[in-house]
């Protein structure tokens, strides 16, 4: 194994050596090891967040047709630097009345819940955290804990209004959990694992992508629900709650709120490039041919991967910024009456079709795969189509003239 | 004191410790917090004894959904904003000491039996424990038909849940 | 693995015993249900722990911790709609004030 091949064990060995090569007990350097590991794994995570600030208001100020950020470096690029020294110079307040522990908690229980997720996220075929056998389901324990860190907030603030915003928003996100883990189980299906890289592996024949596109895109949707971004952004809603559940937090407590769901939306980024678009392998499978298998470099790897995530992190971002909010009735009805069945009619489908198209020729498998996805989309729409028609019909009843008044002779 | 010992000893401290909050504060969202800080470290126990499906299952579905569950359910029936008089029942001794004697029994009905006293059986090498469980689960000989049962009975429970708990419009 | 079975089962055992000590001693329902919870976790390390120590290639505790999984869940959320709909009747969660039924 070399620096090139495999950098975080070689650098892992390297530091063994060193460190009982003054006298410390092995099992006292490894547990050290594991925390310089964790504590660097951190900072990378936290330090592409402050990137990500810079790439929000760019992206947003391009949506909106102006230049956002200029003045303080070139691009702007200092700007959020500048934004974490005004949040960190601003006075820590904690209200009236307020729960001070859970207060306080909140914020970092919130910040946590993502950076838990960083642990089994691969960057490369040797960076990565840990390779955890049910890595899928260990997602959507993550987003559990962030849940709660949210109702912690609104509840703990004394306030109305956050009381308010925190019951919709949990309830938001717990209902879009249900699509989401029903779809997370087609990846499941199609790699026969659970575990994140197994995932990445099984996709060097051909992307979940062209395999279930129906599957992307309502993970997409429960994605962003569950990131709770626009247009299910009930909890941020100015216009009517005034900033939900994170009201009463200034300085760097909501700071701790904003990188969080920054770096989550990048995050879920990332686990759709792993999850449909082939994670760190699969330069659109260039990277097979003879002279580009410096492609298989596991820095090149982290490249391409992290290249991936910000395009969809750039796709939610899009999302974000060109549709309106939905109202919350809406959004549950939509969730409950329309994409729990559909996801369940995907996943039936991709299971069945993976038994029975799995001894077919590989292009055939594809296009069986791709086909039935395209299927199930347009007999939905039709459905959808009909469902609207019916209702515009019950909804336009003509007009009848003005009835003469009857004469009360 | 091997490293796994000193990881199962704090573990048990915060299970026991958060389970003990949990009986005795007297505000109840802080009881529910307490709860769930419990419920992790069974997960934690639960990933000492290599059952690591269960572990994340256990996050999801206690703290992920039963005690945001509970909390929703304390701020909904909420009288008063502060929690005032007393929470336990006046005769709370009687419990306690039901309690400390159901322990002392249990404590040496477990040390009494002469097997128990072991380390773990070697785990079989190459066992793919959440592949096992899923065959498990779902082959006619062996545990469909509790599989199938309980979804019946989550079916039940969702129906009646939200039939019980909704508004009747008079 | 250097842990003997023992310590796993005086662990659940305590669990239960708190958890039976809130179900008996508080007063309101929603505390009762708590209680519950806990003694429902305890039992699954039992198996859990029975599973891991004696024969891990064979599924059954886990499988049986599987369903306790399933049973709580269902029993918390049923439980919950019920107390939630006795508060909206009644105003009250105390469980000694829920007594119309006695004579």
């Amino acid at each position: 194994m070399t620096f090139w091949n495999n950098p975080i064990n070689f650098i892992g060995n390297w530091l063994t050596g060193v460190l009982t090569s003054w006298h410390m007990p092995a099992a006292l350097a490894t547990i050290l090891l594991y925390i310089v590991g964790i504590v660097v794994m951190i900072i990378f995570a936290m330090t592409l967040d402050i990137g990500l600030v810079w790439v929000e208001r760019k992206v947003v100020a391009r949506f909106q047709d102006r230049l956002g950020p200029n003045r303080i470096g070139p691009f702007g690029l200092i700007q959020p630097v500048a934004d974490i020294i005004k949040m960190v110079i601003k006075e820590d307040i904690t209200p009236a009345g307020a729960d001070k522990i859970v207060y306080n908690i909140a914020p970092v229980l919130a910040a946590t819940s993502v950076i838990l997720l960083w642990a089994i996220l691969p960057l490369a075929s040797t960076i990565y955290g840990v390779d955890l056998n049910v890595g899928l389901l260990y997602i959507v324990a993550a987003g559990a804990l962030g849940t709660l860190a949210i109702i912690m907030a609104g509840w703990s603030s004394n306030n109305k209004y956050a009381l308010l915003g925190a019951f919709r928003m949990v309830s938001n996100m717990i209902s879009y959990e249900i699509p989401m883990v029903i779809i997370l189980l087609v990846p499941t299906i199609l790699a026969n694992t659970m575990s994140v890289k197994g995932i990445t592996q099984a996709q060097s024949g051909m992307w979940f992508a062209i395999l279930s596109p129906l599957a992307l895109l309502i993970f997409l949707i429960s994605a962003i629900a569950e990131l709770g971004r626009s247009p299910f952004d009930l909890n941020e809603a100015e216009s009517e709650i005034v900033a939900g559940f994170h009201i009463e937090y200034t300085g760097m407590k909501f700071g701790w709120f904003y990188a969080g769901e920054l770096l989550h939306a990048f995050t879920f980024g990332g686990f759709m490039a792993i999850f449909f678009f082939g994670g760190y392998g699969g330069f659109f499978g260039l990277e097979k041919l003879g002279f580009l298998t410096w492609l298989n470099i596991p820095f090149v790897q982290a490249l391409v991967f992290i290249a991936k995530a910000m395009f969809g992190y750039w796709v939610i971002m899009w999302v974000k910024y060109s549709v309106p909010r939905i109202r919350i009735d809406h959004m549950l009805a939509f969730n409950w009456k329309f994409l729990v069945p559909l996801s369940l009619v995907v996943l039936v489908n991709t299971a069945v079709l993976n038994k029975v198209l799995i001894t077919l020729p590989s292009w055939l498998y594809v296009l069986g795969m791709f086909g039935s996805n395209i299927l199930i989309g347009w007999v939905t729409i039709e459905i959808l189509r009909a469902y609207g028609r019916k209702q515009r019909k019950a909804g336009e009843k003509p007009i009848s003239p003005a009835q003469p008044q009857e004469q009360v002779a | 004191m091997t490293a796994e010992q000193i990881i199962f000893l704090l573990t048990g401290v915060l299970v026991l410790g958060s389970a003990f909050m949990v009986v005795t504060v007297r505000n109840l969202l802080h009881a529910a917090l307490w709860l769930v800080a419990s419920l992790f470290g069974v997960a934690v126990l639960y990933a000492i004894l290599q059952a690591n499906f269960l572990a994340v299952v256990q996050v999801v579905i206690y703290i992920g959904a039963i005690a945001i569950l509970f909390i929703f359910a304390v701020m909904l029936t909420r009288r008063q904003l502060l929690e005032s008089g007393r929470q336990t029942r006046s005769s709370w001794w009687i419990p306690a000491l039901l309690g400390l004697l159901i322990l002392i029994g249990l404590v040496s009905l477990i040390l009494s039996v002469p097997g128990l006293d072991r380390t773990a059986s070697a785990m079989p090498v190459g066992l793919d424990t959440v592949q096992a469980l899923g065959t498990a689960l779902v082959s006619p000989d062996a545990y469909v038909l509790p599989f199938e049962v309980a979804s019946v009975l989550m079916l039940a429970a969702l129906v009646g849940a939200v039939y019980v708990a909704s508004v009747d419009k008079k | 693995m250097s842990i003997p079975l023992t310590w796993y089962l005086i662990l659940a055992a305590a669990l239960f015993c708190i958890g039976l000590y809130g179900v008996l001693s508080r007063k309101n329902a929603i505390a009762i249900l708590l209680g519950i919870e806990l003694m429902l976790n305890a039992v699954n390390i039992n198996l859990v722990a029975f599973w891991r120590y004696l024969n891990p290639a064979q599924m059954a505790g886990q499988a049986f911790a599987v369903i306790v999984f399933a049973v709580a869940a269902a029993e918390v959320a049923v439980g919950l709609a019920l107390i939630i709909s006795v508060y909206r009747r009644r105003k009250t969660v105390v469980a000694d004030e829920i007594d119309l039924m006695k004579w």
